[in-house]
């Protein structure tokens, strides 16, 4: 038997460790305090004491009512609610089929397949966007939402982290139903799928954190301000008349980042068993 | 089982096959149209003088790769890109290490401190890149008074061609560290408590002595894992130099994607643009390649 360990080295040692990560967290924090006391305050208060609490509650309304009105907000919120979800629903609606398919069904070609799905895991999307920009735009379908989701609705990270998820389903259970009449599609879909159920709402956070976030895709074939995702939207506010006008702009900020962090902070269990699962982005 | 004739089963092995055919094939679409065909376009107009819009085009053979190497502002962008990585992998990993070793400890914390480190990466990039331009602003900016009341110089971080780069790799640390201190954290999970056990009757002692001899290398694996998955991630970095900098002060924090990017949609020139871009993949496919072998030994282990 070991003997206790002395409680005092111990004690200490946590409050070190909690003096540390409560500093650093600190300093991770520090520009979403920012971010909050700005939309608070007056604009004459802002420069002055950059971290001085607010003293009027009803200036953060009237910054949030200024930047509905600056740029049109609340169409780059819709913008992003179609883009994520609609995308949501798509890659999965294309993945789920053909995970299960790799996971569970012998065909022609399927090691190929799967081997092809864990090299398109290698492409950085940017590089096959370069064409797929040329086909768009010599389409004449760039500035909708076609662009902004069409591009992404074969998500080969889904295809790979269901297939796992899948593999582990008993084929007994799947032989069983198969005898009992269910079809293949019922089988996935009322047997196979819901036992992923967490495996898919990892990815789920992904995909709406990716795409709602994403500057990249929507800066290169969106020009309109009514077609704008949230993150374009914001850039646009910055870079237009009101962009010095810190108080609005923070105001904007916070309904933009607001929504994914709420995303993660429901799902961050689901979110972080996905990215040890496999750790691919 | 009772025996099923020859013909019943090939047959019913046949129905699998189609019916597994069937429902890959949307997927099976989709990948030769949004990344085989792509990847074979990119490929051919890498050969190529095609700017878009333009009705005449020819094969300049290699010509685009040669323009590469005579291009001063390719070569920046390839050499900015690899300071990025070697200023923010090092710090978001090294970071990451300590926080997952601080936090492993923790028990009633622990959640809260991974949500909290986990936030900037899950925050929308330009939101708080409005933040950090006025954090980290030569004059009005809290960080210059906070420098000039510790005695230190004004530091034009953003405006400044020596300090934007960095400044930048510092960001991108600050939104990776997240990400490097789960996977640690995940990674120090697999490490067995009883070796600790052992090393202690050993009668080896806590700390450094410790962490050197005994979880560091069983941790060897995930640090490698966490390094490629971090530098996949710090390649691709752009919006931050699109938020913060678009490349400048006088091109210092052009880096290859965002070299990419000027050349195939601002200026329009895809065949060059097309060169660049394999350069790129190239490079990320390395990395990637590197990181299945990895987490494949990660995930059969």
């Amino acid at each position: 038997m070991m003997a206790p360990a002395n409680p005092l080295p111990r004690l200490t040692r946590s409050i070190g460790a909690n003096a540390v990560l409560l500093g650093l967290a600190g300093l991770v924090l520090l520009p979403y305090a920012w971010m909050a006391l700005t939309a608070m305050r007056a604009p004459s208060e802002i420069f002055s004491d950059p971290f001085g609490l607010p003293h009027d509650p009803g200036i953060l309304v009237d910054n949030i009512r200024r930047a509905f009105a600056a740029v049109p907000m609340a169409r780059f919120l819709l913008n992003g609610l179609v883009v994520t979800a609609g995308l949501l629903m798509l890659q999965l609606a294309v993945a789920v089929p053909c995970a299960y398919a790799l996971a569970k069904l012998r065909f022609a070609g399927k090691s190929a397949l799967f081997a092809l799905i864990v090299a398109a895991l290698c492409v950085p999307i940017q590089v096959p966007m370069l064409p797929i920009y040329i086909v768009l735009a010599s389409l004449k379908a760039l500035d909708s939402y076609f662009a902004l989701i069409f591009p992404f609705v074969l998500s080969p990270f889904a295809i790979f982290l269901l297939r796992q998820q899948f593999r582990a389903f008993p084929d007994e259970i799947i032989q069983a139903a198969r005898l009992d009449g269910f079809s293949e599609v019922e089988i996935m879909l009322r047997l196979v799928v819901p036992s992923a159920r967490p495996a898919i709402a990892a990815f789920a956070v992904f995909s709406i954190t990716a795409h709602w976030n994403d500057l990249y895709w929507p800066l290169i074939v969106v020009s309109s301000e009514t077609m704008a995702t949230p993150p374009l939207g914001l850039m646009f506010f910055r870079d237009g008349d009101l962009g010095t006008d810190y108080g609005p702009l923070m105001a904007g900020a916070i309904l933009i980042v607001a929504p994914v962090m709420l995303v993660f902070l429901l799902a961050q269990r689901q979110f972080i068993r996905g990215l040890t699962m496999t750790g691919l982005r | 089982m009772t025996a099923i004739s020859p013909t019943l089963r090939r047959r019913s092995e046949q129905a699998e096959a189609l019916r597994g055919f069937a429902l890959a094939a949307p997927a099976i679409l989709l990948l030769a149209l949004l990344v085989v065909a792509p990847l074979l376009v990119v490929f051919g107009l890498s050969f190529t003088d095609y700017s878009l819009g333009a009705r005449h085009w020819a094969f300049t053979g290699l010509g685009n790769y040669a323009r590469i190497l005579g291009d001063p502002r390719a070569l920046g962008a390839v050499g900015h890109t690899l300071v990025y990585v070697l200023v923010a992998v090092p710090l978001s990993v090294l970071l990451g290490l300590m926080l997952a070793l601080l936090i492993q400890e923790r028990v009633r914390l622990r959640r809260a401190y991974e949500v909290v480190f986990f936030l900037p990466a899950t925050s929308t990039f330009i939101a708080m890149a409005i933040v950090w331009q006025f954090l980290l602003h030569g004059r009005i900016g809290p960080i210059n008074a906070w420098l000039a009341w510790l005695g230190v110089g004004r530091i034009d971080f953003l405006t400044d061609p020596a300090t934007a780069l960095p400044t930048l790799a510092a960001i991108g640390a600050w939104q990776l560290v997240g990400q490097t201190t789960v996977l640690f954290l995940a990674g120090l999970a697999g490490v067995p408590a009883d070796i600790h056990d052992a090393a202690a009757l050993d009668g080896m002692g806590r700390g450094w002595d410790r962490f050197l001899r005994v979880t560091l290398p069983l941790l060897g694996p995930t640090v490698l894992f966490v390094v490629v998955t971090t530098t996949i991630t710090a390649f691709q970095a752009f919006d931050s130099i699109a938020a913060l900098t678009r490349g400048g002060p006088a091109g210092s924090t052009e880096t290859l994607l965002y070299k990419i990017y000027l050349e195939a949609y601002q200026y329009t020139a895809m065949g060059y643009a097309a060169a660049l871009s394999i350069l790129f993949l190239a490079a990320i496919a390395l990395f990637s390649l590197v990181q299945i072998v990895l987490a494949d030994k990660r995930i059969h282990y």
